[in-house]
This record gives structure tokens, C-alpha cells and sequence, in this order.
């Protein structure tokens, strides 16, 4: 492993003031992303981004927006003297799962984009007052991000026995490790449903769309109701949460007022409701379309200006 | 049309009725274990050497967006195989809504082939599937949804990587009933010329253009070992290319498909007509959903919301097509319906 020795002084300067300090592992386009992100809500001391490729676009992309970097993975990371605070893991479930023991040890608090789900899922609309001291926090998938709050928000007002997300992504916004591992996807954030949204049972399905110009991130919510549940109260509810996860993604929002069906045979006596959304992506370094990826980095960091710096994240 | 040779095996194209699968889409996938020992049972008897049998989307399809099975697809798996003496029951699953859990379970139940069914342009969401399904000790089929909307060379690319990962049979499938023959004939001929003799090739038809028996006719023609039929059309919209149909002609052409034809008549007549008793027209739905390349299950959902929304189905399927969505994309069509009918209102004040 070849450290970019040229690009990357050793780490001597202290951190502006006493502002908390992140690192992101894994300079893809998620980790770009991110870290453009990071630079423009200026709430956090990026201190290093970190691959394991000399050659890599993605770390060449933060030495020119001012970011000390180097290809000699976590051994690297966890030789330098001034150890982040929070660590973004944006490569694959697999090194997660090897790095995320050392960051602990180090005393690092992980934020993890990838399925591995060493840490409890997080939706930082829903969840994440409940886990704000573990040492570990998954970010469940895109379609989590999206749809566990809308799921919440139906449940928090009357039980829901079943529910069910279809998350539509456009084909070029989905990069060859979520291809290569779909079921992760599916089972992942059927669990969300369930143990974050409160489901009682959870579904998902995704449908990857080639169509061009690219279509922006939609999804649907289905989920199973009481004939007699609250149906004003249940739309409130959405609203409300609609708004809080505007305030980290501007472009969610719902495409249509929910859709309530009467109950049916064929839905086991149970009446549904529908809930149509978008998600325009901020275009920070992905496009406005992308908006899958665009909410799996704001909720990222979310999460971590809520634990952090939670005065700076209600500006 | 076809002048295939006789040779001496006893089968030139392998045929696969899946009535049991994509017919569940006309019967809003309330079909019965009696239902499905009694299609087996009749199509097992006529020399059909593949029953396919799951819900309309495949494993795990039953949901409020495509439709909740009567009885669990898993169950009537192991119905159809327990009926069957010679025929192999093949599942279908769509990776994003299926897993490789559910595989196994199909598998348990009695699948022994597995087809695997992406979008045209999306093949690689099923490497982990085809693996898998080896790995269990499943023959493999891959399933090339809405082929139309590809061209024969981005097609050969796609069903090459189905190949690398273990599948044994790449399918040009007319999801919209959108190609006509020559468009056939091209898409099988860069499909066999890339897979060479390792890998077959096969097609899936429906009538919207009332072209599923004579496009399945020109994709034997240009190499297709393995083709699918519903008996009697049954499917969504204007149906599948009907079996009974398909024998009768290859028949006529000397293809041999070791399929009895008074038998599988019977089949059509005697059995699947008392369970579905409506022949799937080809009707202004059907046709505008071939003409406009939509995706066939789309037509009952969107009948659905024509009586939910007031807008008429045939008026939400173009919006739909033009809009590119695929497979799997149900969603969209109430989304779509209600776009449409607060146009009308706009309209209308």
C-alpha cells in the first residue's frame, strides 16, 4: 500500500477551534458526495479521506477541495496522531465489517453507509435519540432512508400490520455493489420497516429503471391499516415528519396527498394507504437525480451533526 | 413457414407452459391447489416438459403492489410437483423483489429450474441468482424483460453476462407484445450468435399485435430451442401466446415438441376453461399497451385505477409507456392515474 506522501503532511495542525472532526473511508461517489456535503454545511473539521488506490479519482477529487488523503486504508487512519472523532464508512459491507472492531478500539465513532450493519439501523428522524451513545450506527439503504420515516409516521399513530416500500432508482445511480448484492437491499430494509418504522411485518422491493434522460428517485409506501384508524390524524402525522426530513433532504417531498383504499377481501379485511414520494437529490457532487444517494449522505450527516453539533444542525 | 428438418431426437424446442405463473395475472393470482393440480396434472399428461408455477412477479411477488396470492406461491410449487409425473416445475424470481431465500424455498418445494427475469439493460442484478440456483442444483433460465425496448446487440450483451454467471438459457422476452417477427428474428439471431452452441436460447410472447404464435415461429426459426405459452392466452392484457395454439402450428411447420396435440386441446378445453372462462380479448387496452411497448401485468392495475380515479386505463397506459417504466413499476400507475385526473379537474374548472 503506497502512501501519498506528497499529498499528505503529516497531521500536525490542530483543528479550527474546538469543532469536532470526521474522516471518510472510501472515496467513491458516495464518499464524494459526502464529504461535498461536509465542506459546504462547515460544521465539521474534515480531517482525511482515505482509499486504498494511489490512483483513485475519488482521492485525487479531495485533494482539490483541500482534504488530506491517503490510499493506505484504516492502518493508515489509525497511525496518525490526531484520530477523528466520527469515521464515515462509505466502501462495502465486507471491510466494514473488518474495519469497524478497530475503529472502536480507537475510540472513533462509526457512521456506516454500507449494508454491513455492525451497529443498529438509523433513521435520524426516528431513531436516533435512543442510540446516541453505541459506538456504531448503520444507515440502514436508500430506500430506508426514504420511506422507514413515512412508515414511522403511520405507525406512531395507529398499528400497522404490514407494510411495504417500492423504491424506483435510476439504473446509473445504482453502482455495481448494490447489483451485485440486491437481496442485501431487500432484506435490509424489510427489517428497517419492522424494527425502526414499526411495522409488524416489512416488504421492499427495487426496481432499477434505465429510461434517459434518468428518472429521479421515487418511492411508494403501502402499508396495512385498521378500517377505522384515524385517517386525518394519519395524514398529519405524514406531513409533519415530511417536513423534519426537509430539513436534511429539500428535495423529499410527496408527490400526491396519501391515497387511502377501503378495506378489501384481498387485503385480508385491512384498509391501505399509499404514500407517493420523490427525492431530488441537493446535486452536491451526484446529480439532482440521484437522489437514492443524495439522502444516504444527508442522513449521514445528519446523524452526525445531531450527535455533535446539534445547535448547528437546526440552522 | 419454418423448415426445420426431422432428426432423430425425439424433441426439436422445448416447450414451458406457464399458465400457472404469468396466467396468474388474469386470475389476480387467486388460483387454488385444486386449480393447480388440475392444470399440472392435464399438462403433465399431454408431454409439456415445463410447468412453471409462482406468482404472476415471481417469488414473493404476493404484495399490495402486484396483488396478494390466495394461497402462497411456495405452496402451490409443491401442489403442482406432487402432480406431475414427468414434467420439471420451474419459479420464476425478479432479483429487487425476490431473494435467494425465497429461491431455496421454491427449490425445497419442488422447483428444479429456476428463470431469472431482469429488465433488458439490467442483467447483472442476477449474477448472485444464477449462482445460487447452480449452487442448489437448479437448471437456470434468464428472462430479458421488455426486450423491444433493446437493440439486438445491447440484447447479446446483456444475455452474455446472464451466461457468466451460470445461466443456461437466455429468453428474448415481449413483455408488451411490442416486437414483431423480423424484430425477432433479429434479437434470437444476436442472442445465439453471441451464446454459441453453450448456451440456449429462448422466447417468451403475448398477443398484443396478435403476433405471439407467429413471433414464436420466427424465433424457433432463427435458433430459439425453448419457448413459453399460457393455455387458452391466459395472462395480463391481450394474454401469451396460447400453447395449444403454438403446438398445433409448430406441428404444421414439423417442429417436433413432443407434446400431444388432441392432449393439450383437452387441457385448454376441458380443464383451463372451466377455471378461467374468459379467452384474454385483444381489445383497445391490450392493443395500446403492444403499440406503446407497456408492460403487460400493468393492464389489470391500471383498470383498477380507472374504476379508483375515474381516468381511463387505456389513457393511463400511454402516459406509462411513454414514460419508460418497467417492470415492477405498479406503482407508478396510480401515481399516473391521479396526475391524470387532476388534469381533467384543471381542465374541467
Amino acid at each position: 500500500m503506497t502512501l501519498i506522501t506528497q499529498d499528505s503532511p503529516p497531521a500536525t495542525t490542530a483543528s479550527k477551534g474546538d469543532r469536532p472532526t470526521v474522516a471518510i473511508v472510501g472515496p467513491g461517489n458516495i464518499g464524494t458526495d459526502l464529504l461535498v456535503k461536509l465542506k459546504r454545511r462547515d460544521v465539521f473539521d474534515v480531517l482525511y479521506m482515505i482509499g486504498v488506490d494511489p490512483a483513485s479519482d475519488g482521492l485525487a477529487r479531495a485533494r482539490r477541495l483541500g482534504v488530506e488523503t491517503s490510499a493506505g486504508g484504516v492502518d493508515w487512519l489509525l497511525r496518525q496522531q490526531q484520530l477523528p472523532d466520527i469515521v464515515f464508512e462509505a466502501t462495502a459491507a465486507g471491510p466494514h465489517k473488518l474495519n469497524a472492531p478497530r475503529y472502536e478500539a480507537a475510540g472513533i465513532r462509526a457512521i456506516d453507509l454500507t449494508p454491513a450493519a455492525v451497529g443498529p439501523y438509523v433513521c435520524p428522524v426516528v431513531n436516533l435519540t435512543d442510540l446516541a451513545e453505541l459506538p456504531n450506527l448503520n444507515m440502514i439503504t436508500c430506500g430506508g432512508q426514504a420511506t422507514v420515516p413515512i412508515v414511522h409516521a403511520i405507525s406512531r399513530v395507529t398499528p400497522v400490520s404490514y407494510a411495504e416500500i417500492v423504491a424506483s432508482i435510476s439504473s446509473r445511480s445504482a453502482g455495481p455493489g448494490t447489483r451485485a448484492n440486491i437481496d442485501e437491499f431487500t432484506e435490509t430494509t424489510s427489517l428497517a420497516i419492522e424494527k425502526v418504522g414499526g411495522a409488524a411485518r416489512g416488504k421492499a422491493i427495487i426496481i432499477l429503471n434505465p429510461v434517459e434522460p434518468p428518472l429521479v428517485m421515487r418511492d411508494t409506501v403501502f402499508a396495512a391499516i385498521d378500517a377505522d384508524a384515524d385517517r386525518h390524524a394519519i395524514e398529519a402525522s405524514i406531513h409533519a415528519m415530511v417536513a423534519q426530513v426537509q430539513q436534511y433532504v429539500p428535495g423529499y417531498r410527496l408527490k400526491t396527498d396519501p391515497q387511502f383504499d377501503d378495506p378489501s377481501d384481498l387485503w385480508g379485511g385491512k384498509a391501505r394507504i399509499g404514500v407517493f414520494l420523490e427525492v431530488t437529490g441537493n446535486g452536491d457532487y451526484l446529480p439532482q437525480w440521484a437522489g437514492n444517494l443524495d439522502i444516504m449522505t444527508a442522513a449521514a450527516n445528519r446523524t452526525a451533526e445531531l450527535l455533535y453539533a446539534p445547535l448547528e444542525a437546526t440552522k | 413457414m419454418t423448415t426445420t428438418p426431422n432428426t432423430t431426437t425425439a424433441r426439436d424446442l422445448r416447450i414451458t407452459d406457464t399458465t400457472l405463473r404469468d396466467g396468474s395475472h388474469a386470475v389476480r393470482h387467486q388460483f387454488t391447489e385444486s386449480d393447480v393440480r388440475r392444470v399440472a396434472t392435464a399438462l403433465d399428461a399431454a408431454g409439456v416438459p415445463v410447468i412453471e408455477v409462482t406468482h404472476g412477479d415471481g417469488l414473493a411477488g404476493s404484495s399490495f403492489n402486484y396483488g396478494f396470492s390466495k394461497v402462497s406461491d411456495i405452496r402451490l410449487i409443491e401442489v403442482a410437483a406432487q402432480s406431475v409425473s414427468n414434467a420439471r416445475i420451474a419459479a420464476l424470481v425478479l432479483p429487487g423483489l425476490g431473494t435467494l431465500h425465497d429461491v431455496r424455498q421454491a427449490r425445497d418445494a419442488g422447483a428444479q429450474i429456476l428463470r431469472v427475469a431482469t429488465h433488458s439493460t439490467e442483467a447483472d442484478v442476477s449474477i448472485e441468482h444464477f449462482k445460487g440456483a447452480r449452487e442448489l442444483g437448479m437448471e437456470t433460465v434468464g428472462f430479458l424483460m421488455l426486450s423491444h425496448r433493446t437493440a439486438p446487440d445491447a440484447l447479446a450483451k446483456q444475455a452474455r453476462i446472464m451466461a457468466d454467471a451460470g445461466c443456461q438459457c437466455v429468453y428474448v422476452v415481449d413483455s408488451a407484445g411490442a416486437l414483431l417477427p423480423d424484430g425477432v428474428t433479429a434479437r434470437v439471431e444476436a442472442l445465439v450468435a453471441e451464446l454459441g452452441d453453450d448456451v440456449q436460447v429462448g422466447f417468451h410472447g403475448h398477443q398484443n399485435l396478435g403476433l405471439g404464435v407467429a413471433n414464436s415461429l420466427a424465433a424457433h426459426s432463427a435458433g430459439a430451442r425453448q419457448i413459453d405459452g399460457t393455455l387458452r392466452a391466459l395472462g395480463a392484457g391481450a394474454g401469451n401466446t396460447p400453447t395449444e395454439v403454438l403446438v398445433a402450428a409448430l406441428d404444421a411447420a414439423g417442429v417436433r415438441t413432443g407434446i400431444d396435440l388432441p392432449l393439450i386441446l383437452s387441457a385448454a378445453e376441458d380443464v383451463l376453461r372451466t377455471i378461467a372462462p374468459q379467452f384474454p380479448p385483444i381489445n383497445r387496452d391490450a392493443i395500446v399497451q403492444g403499440r406503446y411497448g407497456v408492460y403487460n401485468s400493468f393492464l389489470l392495475h391500471a383498470k383498477r385505477a380507472e374504476e379508483r380515479y375515474g381516468v381511463p386505463a387505456h389513457e393511463i397506459l400511454k402516459v406509462v409507456g411513454e414514460s419508460g417504466y418497467v417492470g415492477g413499476q405498479e406503482d407508478m400507475i396510480i401515481d399516473v392515474a391521479i396526475q391524470l385526473r387532476d388534469q381533467l379537474q384543471t381542465a374541467g374548472n
